[in-house]
């Protein structure tokens, strides 16, 4: 199978281990995997600020970057969710609300497709850790992500999944809220933060590069040893 | 601190003691209050379970919620026909039917009532929509004694607070605060447990039923089809409130209609397991009309006062119409990451939470309530729990999207910004010029040397970021770098 990879700008210019893991991953399964580097970034952060002409111009420009018929795998649940969404950001008769439209079906988080499309296998996955998995908000509300990572988890022979009582909880970042308000942002960190300490974990996982950002942050700030960990980086131990 | 022209404004405002537009500092303020959050916390917890252990006893909780939302589509696309429909049926049963444009309007209505009867005490039952139009502030102005019936409202009366959640007015206190507020108003003993608490509010709220010749109450749902409308409650003092005096008013926004009596079924089902997780209410009142003969029990005069205040201006958008389908079941409160940490009153409007941050906003216009459309994360969670499927994140949007177009004042930097990241984002070569020339220098940003320091605390969003979490150092060659010198 032919596939293309939005690597998203986050893990373009945070995490590009993060990016070539995922590489690795859908390569394994026999794939071959294209990457454009005209691609930038999503447009998120303009359209959840509010600037819906800035997020329109960046959703065409990534509409032109990512035209054909390939699947294309994204390995941030949030940023998998804007482009299967760019529809919304278009009237119904503007040209580009049908090439969205038409995009929607290709966009795949990265645990989706693991799971659903390549029945990849973990279970060689050398990774040792007690790990909890955070189920970041777009993931699993707009794109009904749930056991597919924790099956993924699960087939690691050295992975000890320990569920959260708040893994369905918002980590805090919410994009530019993170900054406005960041107090409460952090606050609604630390509730899920407060709890995960309990639990006597080595790593808190998702799908999700900003969730991880801000998670692996205040882990730091915090002093804790936990570590916040991207799922491709356990699957390619 | 407020000026003459800001209470002015406020008292003009179409939601009584409007702040929203304080929002940062309000939430800073509550985030400091560590009892409060305690408070908060607890009680969300625990609606939120008995939420869940509620909906286990529904064979198809999904196919509930569809048909609520699809009743009240049906509702909200004819809701003239069925107000009509209300207006005859009710009145053809005794019931007086009048409507109000606005919050004054309104307050006016009632107080002018109030004085034609000759009645001092006015004893009221738990209704956001008095909240909304400020009644007991009306009514004091006009020398009567409104009286809250409801534990939770009459403490927070008496605590001369507002409400802070849209069911559980009294949420941000706590057990030990209401006794403390009991000993110095009251001339309590001190430290009484919830028991004791509870009886003397009882003792005391018994003489204020029996005083008050008017009694105001809210409406959960009004039916079309019968003229009848309901009260539901669990202390039994919206029955006392509704039966005792000799005339009742009733009031309610224009979107409480349901079209038929079947339809209550449904919604008995949705409200009180999404609100307080209960099976149903401890008491339904069904009120149809005053009492026929003088030996029956209940008011001699049943009035329905049917509010405006800006909704038919929400029936006629598009694309924010379903803000009317609310039920104000306060599910979306409690499930709210926002709403747990910061409270009712940080929002700084009788309508708190999700479902407040975008029905205020379009009751008292976008100018009012800046800061509400961005007090959210965007999560979700208010849409997973709302029973009659309301979008709050998508409206969410849609009002920030509102806020940039309609203030074009408002947050220059961050407009600036946010042209520059689009017009870069569009610009492959310039994107990645750019990222590659800011690496370095966030790199030096964050790490732990004086300088660096320095460095965060002068830009602020880096400063913002890095008051209580690392700055994340970018990597030293991005992903595309890396990638193009392998497969070159």
């Amino acid at each position: 199978m032919h596939l293309s990879l939005f690597v998203t700008c986050v893990i373009d210019q945070l995490c590009p281990k993060v990016g070539e893991a995922t590489l690795t991953l859908l390569e394994q399964t026999g794939c071959t995997v294209d990457f454009n580097p005209r691609q930038t970034c999503c447009g998120q952060p303009a359209c959840n600020a509010g600037y819906e002409n800035e997020a329109q111009q960046v959703a065409r420009h990534t509409l032109d970057v990512l035209e054909g018929d390939n699947p294309i795998v994204v390995p941030s649940g949030s940023c998998a969710a804007q482009l299967k969404h760019y529809d919304q950001l278009f009237p119904a008769d503007d040209p580009d609300h049908e090439r969205a439209l038409a995009l929607a079906p290709r966009i795949h988080e990265l645990s989706e497709f693991l799971v659903d499309h390549l029945q990849y296998d973990a279970s060689r996955s050398g990774f040792k850790g007690i790990l909890t998995w955070h189920d970041a908000c777009h993931s699993l509300r707009e794109l009904g992500i749930k056991n597919q990572p924790r099956q993924l988890l699960a087939q690691v022979p050295g992975v000890e999944l320990i569920e959260a009582s708040e893994c369905e909880t918002c980590c805090g970042f919410g994009g530019t809220f993170a900054i406005k308000l960041p107090d409460l942002s952090v606050a609604m960190t630390d509730r899920k933060l407060d709890e995960i300490e309990t639990l006597g974990v080595d790593g808190i996982v998702s799908t999700d590069a900003s969730c991880l950002m801000q998670l692996g942050s205040r882990l730091a700030n915090r002093g804790s040893k936990i570590r916040a960990l991207h799922l491709a980086e356990i699957l390619t131990q | 601190m407020s000026s003459p022209n800001r209470r002015t404004s406020q008292h003009n405002a179409p939601i009584a003691h409007l702040k929203a537009n304080d929002f940062k500092n309000a939430s800073q303020a509550a985030l400091q209050d560590a009892p409060l959050r305690r408070a908060l916390s607890r009680a969300t917890d625990t609606f939120k379970q008995r939420r869940l252990g509620a909906l286990e006893e529904v064979d198809d909780w999904e196919a509930l919620r569809t048909h609520g939302r699809a009743i009240k589509d049906e509702t909200l696309s004819r809701l003239d026909h069925h107000l009509l429909r209300f207006v005859d049926q009710a009145t053809a049963r005794g019931t007086q039917v009048h409507f109000a444009a606005t919050r004054e309007e309104a307050c006016t209505w009632i107080a002018d009532l109030a004085e034609r009867l000759d009645v001092k005490t006015v004893v009221k039952s738990k209704s956001m929509t008095t909240e909304e139009i400020g009644l007991n502030a009306a009514l004091e102005e006009r020398d009567l004694h409104p009286v809250e019936t409801d534990l939770g409202e009459w403490i927070i009366q008496l605590a001369d607070e507002t409400p802070s959640h849209i069911i559980v007015p009294a949420i941000h206190k706590s057990r030990e605060s209401v006794a403390k507020l009991f000993e110095e108003r009251l001339g309590a003993e001190p430290d009484l447990d919830a028991i004791r608490l509870t009886q003397l509010a009882r003792e005391i709220l018994r003489g204020s039923y029996l005083e008050a010749e008017l009694g105001v109450s809210g409406i959960n749902f009004a039916i079309a089809e019968t003229g009848s409308f309901l009260v539901l409650e669990n202390e039994g003092n919206a029955r006392l409130t509704t039966s005792l005096p000799r005339v009742h008013v009733a009031i309610m926004g224009i979107e409480k209609l349901l079209p038929r009596w079947a339809d209550l079924e449904t919604f008995l089902r949705l409200l009180p397991r999404s609100g307080t997780g209960q099976h149903l209410t401890s008491y339904q009142s069904i009120f149809t009309g005053p009492k026929r003969n003088p030996e029956d029990e209940g008011p001699e005069e049943v009035h329905v006062l049917i509010l405006d205040n800006g909704r038919s201006k929400i029936l006629d958008d598009d694309v924010t119409r379903e803000t009317l389908a609310c039920i104000r079941c306060g599910a979306c409160l409690n499930a709210c990451p926002v709403y747990a940490q910061v409270g009712g009153h940080a929002y700084g409007s009788v309508y708190p939470g999700p479902i407040g941050a975008i029905l205020t906003p379009q009751l008292a216009g976008s100018k009012e309530a800046v800061p509400l459309p961005g007090a959210s994360s965007l999560c979700g969670a208010c849409r997973d729990v709302c029973p009659v499927k309301i979008d709050i994140p998508r409206i969410l949007l849609h009002q920030r999207n509102e806020v940039t177009r309609k203030l074009p004042m408002h947050a220059p930097f961050e407009r600036l910004a946010m042209k520059a990241f689009a017009r870069m984002a569009c610009a492959p070569g310039l994107w990645h010029r750019s990222l590659a020339l800011a690496r370095p220098f966030l790199r030096f940003a964050a790490g732990s040397s004086l300088p660096s320091r320095a460095l965060r605390c002068m830009i602020p969003p880096l400063a913002a970021w890095s008051k209580k979490r690392s700055l994340p150092g970018p990597a030293r060659h991005s992903f595309r770098q890396r990638y193009q010198r392998k497969n070159s």
